[in-house]
C-alpha cells in the first residue's frame, strides 16, 4: 500500500540575494517515522520546510511525495496531498471554540448555509479521544494554556487528513510536563502510521523522540544519522562544525559579601494581584542563584522589581549595602546592575538601531559615551569594534542593523553589552530562550566568567538543565513564593519539576535558608576584596 | 572580508532605493498631473513649461520659490522631528500661530531695543511660543496616554480661535479694519536678502520678499539633524520612537522624552514666525498661515522624515506653489491643479514608499542572517 519513503527531496536549492538558504539539499523521510531536522538558528531548516508546504518555490531541485513528483504551487497542494503544518507560532482565533477553530475553513455543511457544529465538534472529540489529546471542543481558545493551543493545531492538521504532520520548532513554548505530553501524543500518532518531521534545536529532545535525524548547517546536510546510535556531542559538532562544549564546566563557587538582599518583597502583576508574594533572597558576590520555575509564577515581576522596572508593593531590595527599591530603571543600572531581559527584541534591542549604537545602549548617556549631551560616536564605534572582537559578533560590522542579526547573535551582543558595564550583579532572565547551541555556549561560559570575577548573578530560566549546570544554588519559584531553596547539587531535576508544578509543596518541602555563605553575623559589604581584578561592591 | 563588502553595497542599494521612492513618485504625480492637463484639453508640455519657467525663469522666481519653501521647512521639521519620537504632530497649525502671535506681542514692546539682542529675543519667543503649545498634548500624552493626534488637532482650533480673538480685541492696530497688529520694532525685523546677494552680483530684486529668516531655516534643518544624530537626547529620542519598551529597560526616562520631542518639534513650527511675522509682514495678521502648518506633513512625508530629506521636499513645494502662480496668470489651467498635483505626489509618496519597502523587508525576511562564514 503506501511507498516506504513518504518525502523524498533531492537537491534542493533556494538562493537570496545575500544567503544561499538551501544548498542542494536531500531529504529522505520515511513512512511512519518521526524524523527530527535539527541546525542553528539560519542552517535552512524553515526554508526547507517552507519548500515543502508549498510557500516557496525552490530554484531548482525535485520532491516525490509517497512515489509520485510533487510541485505545489502553494500551501493548499501541499494540504491537498497531506501534508500538516504546525507551525511556530499558532494560528487560532481567541475568541472561538477549540470545534470552531478546527473545522475553520474547511467546516461540516448541513444544507446550503448551516455549519453542522455536532458533526464538528464528533469529529474534534473522535481525534482528540484517539490520540489522547484530551481537548474540549466547546472551551474558547482564550482559556487554553499554551500546551492546550498547540494540541489544537494538531488536531486541525488531523482533521484536514495529513499523512505527513510538520512540526516547527513545537517545544520552545512548552513547560517540561507539556514536552512530555507532546511527545506520548507524537508516539501515539507514530503508532497510527503517520509519518513526522520535528524541527528543533534541541538535542536532548531529540534523542529522546527521533528515529532518524538530519542536521543542516549553513544550507546544506551535514549528516543523516540514526537517534539510537548518535550521541548529543556528535550531534553538536555536526551542527556547529566544531567541537561544543554542551556543559559549562565550574569550579566551586568562592562567595564573598553579600551583593543582593531582597527581603519581604511584593509585587503587582499585571492583573493587580500579587505576583511576586513575600519573597527573600541573598546573593553573594561570585554566586549564581537560579530561579526555577514554570513561566508565569512571578519570575518576570521579580526581575522587573529588582531591575527598577517594575514597582515594589512591599519590601526592600538593597544592593551592596545600598537601598534600590524602587529606584529608576537608570538609577538602578546606574548602580551597576545589569540585565540580561527575557525577551531580546522586545525590551533587550532597539532593531533599527546599528550594532554599534545597541552596544551602548543604557550605558549611552555616561562617559565616555557622552558628555556634556553629546554622544561621542566615533567613541561609540571604537567601543563596538573592541566588543565585536572580542565577543565574535557576525556580522562583524558596527553599523549593520541590529534587526539583521541572528536570534544568537542577538543575545550574544546583549550579553557582551552588559557584561561590559562591569556589573556588581547580574540579572539574567532566560538568557538562552530560543538561540542555537554556539550562543548557549557563549552565554554561558560568560555568566561563569562574570561569577568568577567576582558578580552576583540572579539567574531566571524555564529550563531546568541550564539551572543545574549553572547554578551555585536554587531557589523554586511556585505561585508568586520561593517554595524551596536548595544547594547546587543537593538536588535532581525530578525533585525540582515536582515543585515547580506545586508538587511536594506543603508537605514539609525544605525551605532551606541554608546558602552558604557565612552566616556569622552578617557583616556589612564592601570589606576590600583580597584578589584584585575582581568586580564587587 | 567578501561578506562585509556585500553587506556594504546591499545597505547602499537600501539606501538608494530609499532616495529612489520620492523621485519616482515625484515623475509618476507630473505624469498623472499630466493626464488630467490633458483631460481638461491643455497641452501638458506647455502647463509644465510655463510651470517651471514660472519657478526658475528669472532671479525674481527663485527667490519667491525660496521664499515659499521657507514656512514649510520650519512647519515640515516639525512633523519629521515629532515622528522620530513616534509621534504624529498634526499640531503645527497651531503651533505656529502661537509661536507667531508671541513673537508679534513681544516685538512690539521692543522699541529702543538693538538689533543684536531683538532678534534674538524673538527668534527665540516664536520657538518658545510653539514649543510651549506642543508641550500640552506632549505632557498628556505622556502623563495620561490620550493620543497626542486628537489633541494637537483640538489646540489647533484653540489657537486658531484664541489668537484671532487677541488679535481683534487687543492688538487690532488702530484704525484700520484688517485684523492685524501694528509692525513690530524695527529692530526686530529681519533683513530681507536682496541687498546682500546684489553684493555679490545676483540680481535679486529688492521688491523680492526672501529674507534672513531662510537662513533660519538651513540652521534649523543642520539642528534637527545634530539633536538627533549626535546628542544623547537624540539617540534617546530615537529609541523611544523606535522601541520604548526597550527604552525603558536602558534606563532611559520615556516619559520626560516624549514631552521634550513634543516641545522641540513645536519650537520649530513656532519659528514660522521668523519668517511670516519677523522677515514678511513684519506684524501679526490674522488667519495668516493659510495650511503651512498641514503642508507640513506632507514635506515631512515627501522628506521621509529626515530633515534634509524636509529641506528638499519644502524647496520642491515652494517650486509647485511659485509656478502654480504663472500657469494660473497664463493659461487656463486653475491653479488648483497644483494642489491636485501636490496631493497626488503625497499619495504616490506614500503608496510607492510602502511598495519599496516591503519589497526590501520581504528579501530581508527570507535572509534572516548573514551567512557566517569564516573568511580567510
Amino acid at each position: 500500500m503506501s511507498d516506504p519513503v513518504a518525502i523524498e527531496m533531492r537537491g534542493i536549492t533556494k538562493r537570496y540575494p545575500r544567503v544561499t538558504a538551501n544548498d542542494g539539499v536531500d531529504l529522505s523521510v520515511r513512512t511512519g517515522e518521526i524524523h527530527a531536522i535539527i541546525g542553528e538558528n539560519g542552517a535552512g531548516k524553515s526554508t526547507l520546510m517552507k519548500v515543502l508546504y508549498g510557500l516557496v518555490a525552490p530554484d531548482s531541485g525535485e520532491m516525490i511525495l509517497s512515489g509520485a513528483p510533487f510541485r505545489p504551487s502553494g500551501p493548499r497542494d501541499a494540504i491537498r496531498a497531506g501534508i500538516g503544518m504546525v507551525h511556530q507560532h499558532f494560528m487560532l482565533v481567541d475568541t472561538l471554540s477549540v470545534a470552531e477553530n478546527v473545522i475553520l475553513g474547511d467546516e461540516p455543511r448541513r444544507g446550503y448555509l448551516l455549519v453542522d457544529s455536532d458533526a464538528s465538534r464528533r469529529r474534534v472529540e473522535d481525534l482528540s479521544r484517539d490520540y489522547g489529546l484530551e481537548l474540549d471542543p466547546d472551551e474558547k481558545i482564550e482559556n487554553l494554556s499554551v500546551g492546550l493551543e498547540q494540541r489544537v493545531e494538531i488536531v486541525k492538521v488531523l482533521y484536514r487528513g495529513a499523512s505527513i504532520l510538520v512540526l516547527d520548532e513545537p517545544t520552545g513554548v512548552l513547560t517540561p510536563s507539556e514536552v512530555r505530553d507532546l511527545f506520548n501524543i507524537l508516539r501515539a500518532l507514530r503508532e497510527s502510521g503517520r509519518t513526522i518531521v520535528f524541527i528543533t534545536h534541541k538535542l536532548d529532545e531529540v534523542l529522546e523522540l527521533a528515529d532518524r535525524i538530519t542536521v543542516m548547517r549553513d544550507g546544506k546536510v551535514t549528516g543523516v544519522v540514526d537517534a539510537a546510535s548518535t550521541t548529543e556531542a556528535e550531534l553538536a559538532h555536526m551542527m556547529v562544525g566544531r567541537e561544543v562544549l554542551l556543559r559549562v564546566s565550574k569550579s566551586p563557587a568562592a562567595p564573598g559579601d553579600t551583593v543582593l538582599d531582597v527581603r519581604g518583597l511584593t509585587v503587582m502583576g499585571r492583573k493587580r494581584t500579587e505576583a511576586v508574594k513575600d519573597v527573600s533572597l541573598r546573593i553573594c558576590s561570585g554566586e549564581i542563584l537560579g530561579i526555577a520555575g514554570v513561566q508565569g509564577n512571578g519570575q518576570t515581576e521579580l526581575v522587573e522589581a529588582v531591575t527598577g522596572l517594575r514597582e515594589a508593593a512591599g519590601g526592600t531590595i538593597t544592593l551592596c549595602g545600598r537601598d534600590i527599591t524602587s529606584l529608576s530603571p537608570r538609577r538602578v543600572r546606574d548602580s551597576r546592575v545589569a540585565h540580561i531581559p527575557e525577551d531580546r527584541q522586545e525590551r533587550g534591542l532597539v532593531l533599527s538601531f546599528t550594532v554599534a549604537e545597541n552596544l551602548v545602549f543604557g550605558r549611552h548617556h555616561l562617559r565616555p559615551n557622552s558628555s556634556r549631551g553629546i554622544l561621542d560616536s566615533r567613541q561609540v564605534e571604537q567601543r563596538a569594534r573592541e566588543l565585536i572582537d572580542e565577543n565574535d559578533l557576525r556580522p562583524g560590522d558596527p553599523d549593520a542593523l541590529a534587526a539583521s542579526l541572528s536570534g544568537g547573535n542577538q543575545q550574544k551582543l546583549i550579553v557582551a553589552r552588559e557584561l561590559d558595564g562591569r556589573p556588581a550583579l547580574l540579572v539574567a532572565s532566560q538568557p538562552t530562550r530560543g538561540v542555537d547551541v554556539g550562543a548557549i555556549e557563549f552565554v554561558h561560559r560568560s555568566l561563569i566568567a562574570l561569577r568568577d570575577a567576582g558578580a552576583a548573578v540572579l539567574l531566571v530560566s524555564a529550563e531546568l538543565t541550564e539551572i543545574m549546570a549553572l547554578s551555585d544554588r536554587i531557589a523554586v519559584m511556585y505561585g508568586g513564593e520561593v517554595v524551596a531553596e536548595f544547594d547546587g547539587g543537593g538536588v535532581t531535576e525530578d525533585e525540582l519539576g515536582l515543585l515547580m508544578t506545586g508538587g511536594g509543596h506543603g508537605d514539609g518541602a525544605p525551605v532551606a535558608a541554608a546558602s552558604p555563605v557565612d552566616s556569622d553575623g552578617g557583616s556589612p559589604a564592601g570589606t576590600a576584596d583580597p584578589d584584585g581584578g575582581r568586580v564587587t561592591c | 572580508m567578501l561578506s562585509d563588502r556585500k553587506t556594504g553595497s546591499w545597505r547602499g542599494f537600501v539606501r538608494v532605493a530609499g532616495l529612489l521612492s520620492p523621485i519616482i513618485a515625484v515623475a509618476a504625480a507630473l505624469l498623472v498631473g499630466g493626464i488630467v492637463v490633458l483631460a481638461i484639453g491643455e497641452s501638458p508640455i506647455r502647463i509644465y513649461s510655463i510651470l517651471f519657467r514660472g519657478a526658475f525663469g528669472s532671479v525674481d522666481s527663485v527667490g519667491y520659490v525660496l521664499f515659499n519653501a521657507c514656512p514649510l521647512i520650519f512647519t515640515g521639521l516639525a512633523v519629521a522631528f515629532a515622528f522620530r519620537a513616534g509621534l504624529f504632530n498634526i499640531g503645527g497649525e497651531g503651533q505656529l500661530y502661537v509661536g507667531s502671535f508671541a513673537c508679534a506681542w513681544v516685538g512690539l514692546r521692543l522699541g529702543g531695543v538693538p538689533a543684536a539682542l531683538a532678534v534674538p529675543a524673538l527668534v527665540l519667543v516664536s520657538a518658545a511660543g510653539g514649543a510651549a503649545w506642543a508641550a500640552i498634548p506632549g505632557y498628556l500624552k505622556a502623563k495620561f496616554g490620550v493620543h497626542e493626534v486628537i489633541n494637537t488637532i483640538m489646540l489647533n482650533f484653540i489657537a486658531v480661535g484664541l489668537t484671532s480673538y487677541l488679535v481683534i480685541n487687543l492688538l487690532k492696530e488702530p484704525g484700520q479694519m484688517t485684523p492685524q497688529t501694528a509692525e513690530i520694532a524695527v529692530s526686530g525685523q529681519l533683513p530681507r536678502l536682496a541687498g546682500a546677494l546684489q553684493s555679490v552680483g545676483i540680481p535679486l530684486p529688492d521688491a523680492n520678499p526672501l529674507n534672513a529668516s531662510f537662513l533660519i531655516a538651513l540652521g534649523a534643518v543642520w539642528l534637527a539633524w545634530f539633536i538627533l544624530r549626535r546628542t544623547t537626547l537624540g539617540y534617546e529620542i530615537r529609541a523611544v520612537g523606535h522601541n520604548a519598551s526597550a527604552a525603558e529597560y536602558a534606563g532611559i526616562n520615556v516619559r520626560r522624552t516624549l514631552v521634550l520631542a513634543m516641545m522641540i518639534s513645536g519650537a520649530f513650527a513656532g519659528l514660522v514666525a521668523s519668517n511670516e511675522v519677523m522677515g514678511f509682514r513684519h506684524r501679526y495678521l490674522d488667519n495668516f498661515s493659510s495650511q503651512i502648518g498641514f503642508m507640513g506633513i506632507a514635506v515631512a512625508l515627501l522628506g521621509k522624515n529626515t530633515p534634509v530629506g524636509v529641506l528638499l521636499a519644502a524647496l520642491l513645494f515652494g517650486v509647485l506653489n511659485t509656478g502654480a502662480l504663472e500657469v494660473d496668470v497664463f493659461t487656463d489651467v486653475p491653479r488648483e491643479l497644483i494642489l491636485v498635483l501636490q496631493a497626488v505626489t503625497i499619495i504616490l509618496v506614500v503608496a510607492v514608499n510602502e511598495v519599496l519597502t516591503r519589497r526590501l523587508r520581504e528579501r530581508e525576511a527570507a535572509t534572516p542572517a548573514v551567512p557566517a562564514k569564516e573568511t580567510s
